[in-house]
């Protein structure tokens, strides 16, 4: 009979490699997603603010670098759980190993630390970019300054990425030993 | 009925309240959202870089300095080419006069607030039509009170305020009574809701009392019923920005709306001294936003002279300051006292991202500005140069 009695019996039922699946897809989406939230907000400022101020043009693409190398975070940590995903072990015919089980939630919720984690980066390192473009074109002695709070703000993503990493390092499919 | 049935919204409805019909005000459901640095920039993030761009251009101390130094108004040319005005005054003759010295000012500032407001998504665009109603009252009242006093439509209408024109103003000046004014020139106009409201407040006819019509209004009813239109507009304005716009916008704006609202109130009161106006008519005028409302503006009423404003006045920090006894040039003081006030306000409104209120900002601060030039070109063309300084200094 294949019905499940509460939510302990459906979770249990998901296949771990339903799991690490969303979690390698939500590593990537996620950082992309803050990513580029933080390159349009801090774009838009920029483009704008580059009107009356020319001089900020080539400086303040570092902020919009710093948004893209947390989606570029997202990447790093896609791949390294991704070679993580083996294929299914034919000894096991069919049946659910606990290293499995371990596997595939290690993988989703390290895929989620650095999806959310480089998410909140991503927006954070461009509102702070935003106001660097603004604050450049006014004075522009404060945009070393200002840059330095960026720095701060993109070293959230790398938090992240770490902590992902470690989590999925004792991740591995196959029959338990 | 009119007033924001959200439990914790505690906006009182004001008279002329122009509320949506939503059950909720959108301002409950917006402010509780995370503040708008996530989303403003999409819509409006390039042009309020823009706006700080053109505020970097606002003229400097040292530009002051130099202007004050001329000696003729065609040498404020020349300094002004230096500065963000750039050659604006390219093909006028010389001698320049002060007032074509105002009018290529006023443009330029003008043709900025253009080319922002045409590029402004909504609700940025609604917000800086806000910013124009004002100036549409203005110009409403000015072709009106001329068209009483028979003048020439053309003549006033190259006074009117660039910001404030309007299809229709100026046919402004044929219709005889009000209702025939309203219908045929301000229903189609965002004044409009405005105008049945202080018709509706002040001028109810009796039973077989003839409409009230344009011929009624003498000096006193002119400066009532712009004030009451400006009292309408600031009120709507205060709910907009509560309802329709981010908290942010809304903290910066209410400060500025309510010291325009004061301001108000204590000119109308200052004003009405020596006029036959009622107590009650007193304090129909005074909006219902700002410090003084309700018991500052209840005191306002009852006061007869200078010293009894100034008592009325003495709870308020901002305003006890505002008519000190300065002697000479007493009314201008005022005025300057005022200006100091907004300009303060204004340029804090700069302090904070993610804000409309920027652009309100920036159009009085350039407004300050373009007076400023204008004092300094009529006290050298007039040769008072000791006054020279007395003009409002946004930046040091």
């Amino acid at each position: 009979e294949e019905m499940f009695y509460g939510w302990g019996e459906l979770l249990n039922g998901i296949s771990p490699y339903a799991w690490a699946f969303i979690g390698t897809g939500l590593a990537i989406g996620l950082s992309v997603l803050g990513a580029a939230w933080g390159i349009f907000i801090t774009g838009s400022s920029l483009v704008g603010a580059a009107i009356k101020a020319p001089r900020i043009r080539s400086k303040n693409l570092i902020s919009v670098i710093f948004c893209e190398a947390v989606a570029i975070y997202g990447v790093i940590v896609a791949i390294i759980l991704q070679t993580h995903l083996d294929g299914p072990d034919p000894k096991l015919d069919g049946a659910v190993s606990l290293k499995d089980k371990f596997a595939g939630y290690a993988i989703f919720w390290s895929g989620l630390t650095a999806g959310f984690g480089n998410l909140a980066c991503g927006i954070c390192v461009g509102v702070c970019g935003s106001g660097c473009a603004l604050a450049d074109a006014q004075d522009g002695n404060l945009f070393v300054k200002i840059l330095v709070i960026e720095i701060f703000a993109s070293a959230l993503g790398i938090f992240a990425i770490i902590v992902a990493i470690i989590i999925s390092t004792q991740a591995n499919f196959g029959a338990d030993e | 009925a009119n007033a924001c049935r959200q439990r914790e919204c505690r906006s009182p409805s004001p008279p002329f309240a122009r509320v949506r019909p939503f059950p909720l005000c959108e301002a409950a459901q917006f402010r509780h959202n995370m503040a708008s640095m996530g989303y403003f920039n999409v819509d409006n993030g390039y042009l309020e870089a823009m706006v700080r761009g053109y505020r970097s251009g606002i003229l400097q101390a040292a530009d002051y300095a130099n202007l004050q130094q001329c000696d003729t108004v065609d040498d404020m040319k020349m300094q002004l080419q230096g500065t963000d005005y750039g050659n604006f005054l390219q093909g006028e003759p010389s001698p320049l006069s002060t007032t074509t010295l105002a009018q290529r000012c006023t443009e330029k500032l003008v043709d900025e607030f253009n080319h922002l407001k045409v590029q402004a998504v909504e609700p940025l665009g609604t917000f800086m039509e806000y910013i124009t109603y004002g100036y549409m009252i203005d110009n409403l009242m000015l072709i009106i009170t001329g068209a009483l006093h028979d003048r020439d439509t053309a003549e006033l209408m190259a006074k009117c305020h660039p910001l404030g024109l309007f299809d229709g103003l100026s046919a402004a000046s044929i219709p005889n009574t009000a209702k025939d004014l309203y219908e045929m020139v301000l229903i189609e106009t965002p004044i409009g809701p405005y105008f049945t409201d202080v018709l509706a407040l002040w001028k109810s006819p009796q039973v077989g009392e003839r409409q009230p019509g344009v011929e009624d209004l003498d000096e006193l009813n002119i400066e009532i019923i712009r004030n009451s239109l400006y009292k309408a507009y600031l009120e709507d304005f205060y709910d907009f920005c509560k309802n329709k716009c981010s908290n942010e916008t809304f903290e910066v704006m209410a400060g500025i709306l309510e010291l325009e609202a004061d301001r108000r109130a204590i000119n109308i009161t200052v004003n009405s001294f020596d006029t036959e106006l009622s107590r009650d008519d007193k304090f129909k005028l005074y909006p219902s936003i700002g410090q003084l409302h309700p018991e500052g503006t209840a005191r306002l009423a009852l006061c007869q002279d200078v010293d009894g404003v100034r008592a009325a006045l003495d709870p308020y920090q901002d305003y006890r300051g505002v008519l000190a006894e300065a002697g000479v040039g007493e009314e201008k003081s005022v005025e300057n006292a005022f200006f100091e006030l907004e300009v303060q306000m204004n340029k804090d409104a700069f302090e904070q991202q993610f804000h409309f209120g920027l652009f309100w900002a920036y159009v009085k601060l350039r407004e300050q500005e373009v007076r400023n030039i204008v004092w300094i070109a009529e006290c050298i063309s007039q040769d008072q140069r000791h006054q020279l300084s007395q003009y409002v200094s946004i930046f040091q």
